[in-house]
């Protein structure tokens, strides 16, 4: 065999395996949204929606509470991040070589990489232990810090995305930076940081670790901020761990309606995205 | 090189009569002005005088720096990094780098258009009116007013008038040009600036903008900048000629194209080179 | 140039909320350490050497919980960076242009599928699959320390196989990304030589190559703080075995299982002493990865 042979053949057998590996790693994709849908979507029901967990071992009732918990949980994290995040973006987007921007740059980076339940940890520190007591707010404060940084790199990045001529043209009738930045260049911006915060708040809406001794959980109905509170995730979790078939079947349940809302808010980000990029372009 | 009373003087014996005369309304002074990028000099001791209420065209080849002297006028070139002028631009006898200028009063006072046309994101109404709601006009009935006497100095009341509400990006590129010089003339600038205001623009949108440009200088002083020889001497009253960061020779358009003192300016007016 | 007031009180005003970001990475780092005190003094480094870990007695050592949380990481990583770089070269070199979008799209939603939904599905059904491929193990191979011990399909093989599914997505996107920013340049010039298809991503490779060391260590950030599907599938019995069938525990995990059960304060801090050290560990690799994805997009974007 020729030499030139060999090398086309190493070549083609590379390429074949590249191929391998992404029907590899979209094997597992598949095989999980097919169970999650499977299992699931089957062991959706009304009650699922509207009733209360039952006690250990019985079976029906539902995750009324949890549902509602993980919205609250969820709202308190984006009412503390969004602000500070849009407003951290605005700052880095608006002096995007200073010294400062570039150590702030690097700590959202690396606040990205900590692991979530080490920032659990942190919001019991300082939001649990104080108080001795586990609590909604402190559960909404851990995936507050967990989605900061999304919320900080999307809203700079979008920023930078908005024509340069749209902030001249402001200026130019006599704007301040202050009411530029406002008035023109984040409403210019505003669909895609809203996407990017809806991403952010999908994401979070996934986490279990953080909850486990922040939110901790609660098996009775409660809206509280200052007392422990249920979530979607924490629910799922806790089933699983069950023995009770009826358990895992509603296990199941919470896992298809957090991909679900996950699935939906991250196609409409694309999408929204995808116009956004259209709009910009002269 | 020649020192500023030396150009003065070139000035003077250039177009004697008229410059002498236009020298005593002027609009905008300026006197010895450099421009810095960091460490590099793009203007080289710029002297001359715009005269009120008649359009100057700045012409020369592309990076002469006429859009970085244009935009010297309102400050614009102030959020540019380690970006320096040196020497003085004055306008109705007041100096504009001093340190207590505001620059935000002297921008409504200096209306801008640039050359890529800058819409907001907004609706054509919005557009108009956003220089004075920054500015803090509330009430709506003078908004109304102003919207429509700016659309209508601009000439694009009767293309838009039914359609105020809906976004500017649904604009044709002419359209939204002239919506930027409306959005420019709501604040009731006295001086308005255009870097290159048709080079993006077809034929028939160009001439609407010249036209407008014609029209608009019985009320306002313009400074335009453009490549387009046949504009400059179609729009222009005086002409003022930039090469390689310095001004070459200032005189009535017609001087320039007619007549030209300087070598160089006959070169590039007849396309010579540039 | 000159700076105006309005523009002064915009930076400073900013300026404070950004600096939340920078205060909040060095907060968690300094609360972690102040409220690990009393296990730092107590067993000083003896801390991550011990291999005892009873609450009852007092005595903690996080040995166990080290191992096994840095060698589901490298199993992991072992089984991911091979499939993950295939997926980068495919979809930025290989596929058909209609293809690529929905192939980057469809590998990144692995990242957005949440933890506990991967150990649900890994408790509940990759369990017995990955425990028959167990049983199926020739018993030759079952004699050697790596596959020791009784095939119960939890344990430490079962994690790093679920962990490698999870850390793909991010090793993918980044080296996409790098080897899509490689000079055109530098594959022509392989290919004017006479290179085959492979031989030209290799070089492209070799250019972008401290980037995508940067995205594997990426990736290995993930895998050292995951918690929840590791936490499901890995056993939870702190033993130090190289058998991929052995029931191990992780440092995560351990937090995640014994955080609300430490009723002393010694047992509280030993356990944040573990996040303090999985903070410096993750903040580390990431600097790392960073820094090399950083310094090959530096080079990028100089014309080569
Ligand atoms: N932001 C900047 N930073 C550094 N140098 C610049 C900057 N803007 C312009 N320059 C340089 O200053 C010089 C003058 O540029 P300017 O844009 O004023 O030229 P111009 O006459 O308007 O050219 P054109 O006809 O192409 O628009 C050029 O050499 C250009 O490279
Ligand atoms: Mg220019």
């Amino acid at each position: 065999m020729s030499k030139a042979w060999r090398r086309k053949i190493i070549s083609a057998i590379a390429e074949g395996f590249c191929a391998i590996a992404v029907l590899l790693a979209l094997i597992p994709l598949a095989m999980i949204l097919f169970y999650v849908v499977k299992q699931g979507f089957t062991s959706l029901n009304w009650a699922f929606f509207t009733q209360m967990p039952k006690p250990v071992g019985e079976a029906g009732g539902g995750m009324a509470n949890a549902i509602v918990g993980t919205l609250i949980l969820i709202a308190i994290a984006a009412l503390l991040a969004v602000p500070i995040g849009c407003i951290c973006g605005i700052h880095l987007a608006e002096y995007p070589t200073s010294k400062f921007s570039s150590i702030v740059r690097f700590a959202a980076d690396v606040l990205n990489g900590v692991p979530s339940i080490v920032v659990g940890m942190f919001a019991y520190i300082i939001a649990v232990l104080p108080v001795k007591r586990f609590s909604a707010f402190a559960g909404g404060l851990a995936l507050a810090v967990l989605m900061l940084p999304t919320v900080v790199r999307t809203t700079e990045e979008l920023l930078r995305l908005v024509p340069a001529g749209l902030r001249e043209g402001a200026l130019a009738l006599g704007a301040t930076r202050t009411s530029a930045v406002f008035t023109v260049i984040v409403p210019a911006a505003l669909p895609g940081i809203l996407t990017g915060v809806l991403v952010a708040l999908a994401r979070v809406a996934g986490e279990t670790a953080p909850l486990l001794f922040t939110a901790f959980g609660n098996r009775f109905w409660s809206i509280s901020l200052r007392q422990p509170i249920a979530s979607l995730t924490q629910q799922v979790y806790l089933y699983a761990n069950s023995a009770y078939d009826d358990w895992h079947r509603q296990a199941w349940a919470g896992a298809f309606l957090l991909v679900m809302i996950i699935l939906t808010l991250s196609i409409i980000a694309r999408l929204s995205v995808r116009r956004l990029e259209r709009m910009n372009r002269p | 090189m020649l020192t500023a009373i030396d150009m003065e003087r070139f000035n003077a014996a250039l177009a004697p009569s008229a410059a002498a005369l236009e020298s005593m309304n002027a609009k905008i002074s300026v006197r010895d002005f450099d421009f810095f990028y960091g460490s590099a000099k793009v203007l080289h001791g710029i002297t001359l005088d715009i005269p009120d209420r008649q359009v100057t065209a700045l012409i020369g080849p592309s990076g002469c720096g006429k859009s970085t002297f244009i935009r010297s006028i309102n400050r614009m070139n102030d959020i540019i990094p380690n970006a320096r002028a040196k020497g003085t631009i004055s306008i109705d006898g007041r100096a504009i780098y001093s340190s207590d200028t505001d620059v935000v009063s002297l921008r409504r006072r200096v209306g801008m258009v640039f050359q890529r046309s800058n819409p907001f994101p907004k609706s054509i109404y919005d557009n108009i009116a956003y220089g004075l709601r920054i500015g803090g006009m509330r009430n709506r009935r003078e908004l109304n007013n102003v919207v429509e006497r700016s659309l209508i100095r601009a000439a694009l009341w009767d293309e838009v008038k039914d359609r105020l509400n809906e976004s500017a990006f649904a604009l044709s590129g002419g359209q939204q040009q002239r919506l930027c010089i409306a959005r420019a003339l709501a604040v009731d600038p006295e001086v308005l600036l255009m870097d290159e205001p048709a080079s993006a623009l077809d034929p028939i949108a160009t001439t609407k903008i010249e036209e407008l440009i014609w029209d608009l200088k019985v009320n306002y002083t313009i400074v335009i900048v453009t490549h387009n020889m046949q504009q400059a001497a179609r729009v222009s009253d005086r002409t003022a000629f930039f090469m390689l960061g310095r001004l070459v020779e200032y005189a009535d358009t017609k001087t320039i194209f007619m007549n030209p003192k300087e070598k160089m300016t006959e070169d590039y007016v007849t396309g010579r080179f540039g | 140039m000159r700076r105006s007031a309005d523009d002064r009180v915009f930076r400073i005003t900013t300026g404070m909320f950004a600096a939340i970001v920078l205060l909040l990475v060095i907060g968690i780092g300094f609360e972690l350490w102040r409220q690990s005190m009393l296990s730092i003094d107590k067993f000083g480094f003896r801390f991550w050497t011990g291999r005892v870990w009873d609450p009852v007695s007092g005595e903690f050592g996080a040995l166990p919980f080290i191992w096994g949380t840095l060698y589901s990481s490298f199993l992991a990583l072992l089984l991911s960076t091979p499939i993950a770089l295939g997926i980068a070269i495919y979809i930025s070199e290989l596929s058909p242009g209609m293809l690529r979008q929905p192939l980057a799209y469809l590998t990144e939603l692995l990242a957005a599928i949440p933890s506990i939904v991967y150990g649900l599905w890994g408790v509940f059904v990759l369990t017995p699959i990955v425990r028959k491929l167990e049983l199926l193990l020739p018993e030759s191979l079952r004699r050697t320390p790596f596959f020791s011990g009784p095939p119960l399909g939890v344990g430490m093989g079962m994690a790093a196989i679920i962990l490698s599914i999870m850390v793909i997505p991010f090793t993918s996107s980044v080296a996409r990304e790098i080897l899509k920013n490689v000079p055109i340049a530098q594959r022509e010039a392989a290919y004017a030589l006479g290179a085959t298809r492979w031989e030209a991503i290799k070089v492209a490779i070799g250019f972008g190559k401290t980037g995508i060391i940067g995205a594997i260590m990426l990736g290995l950030g993930r895998a050292l703080g995951e918690t929840m599907a590791v936490t499901m599938v890995i056993g939870n019995n702190p033993q130090i075995s190289p058998s991929l069938y052995a029931p191990q525990y992780t440092m995560a995990a351990v937090i995640a299982n014994e955080f609300t059960e430490a009723a002393d304060d010694l047992y509280l801090h030993a356990l944040i002493e573990i996040g303090l050290l999985l903070f410096i560990i993750t903040i580390f690799v990431n600097f790392i990865s960073r820094f090399f994805i950083w310094t090959t997009k530096q080079r990028m974007e100089r014309p080569a």
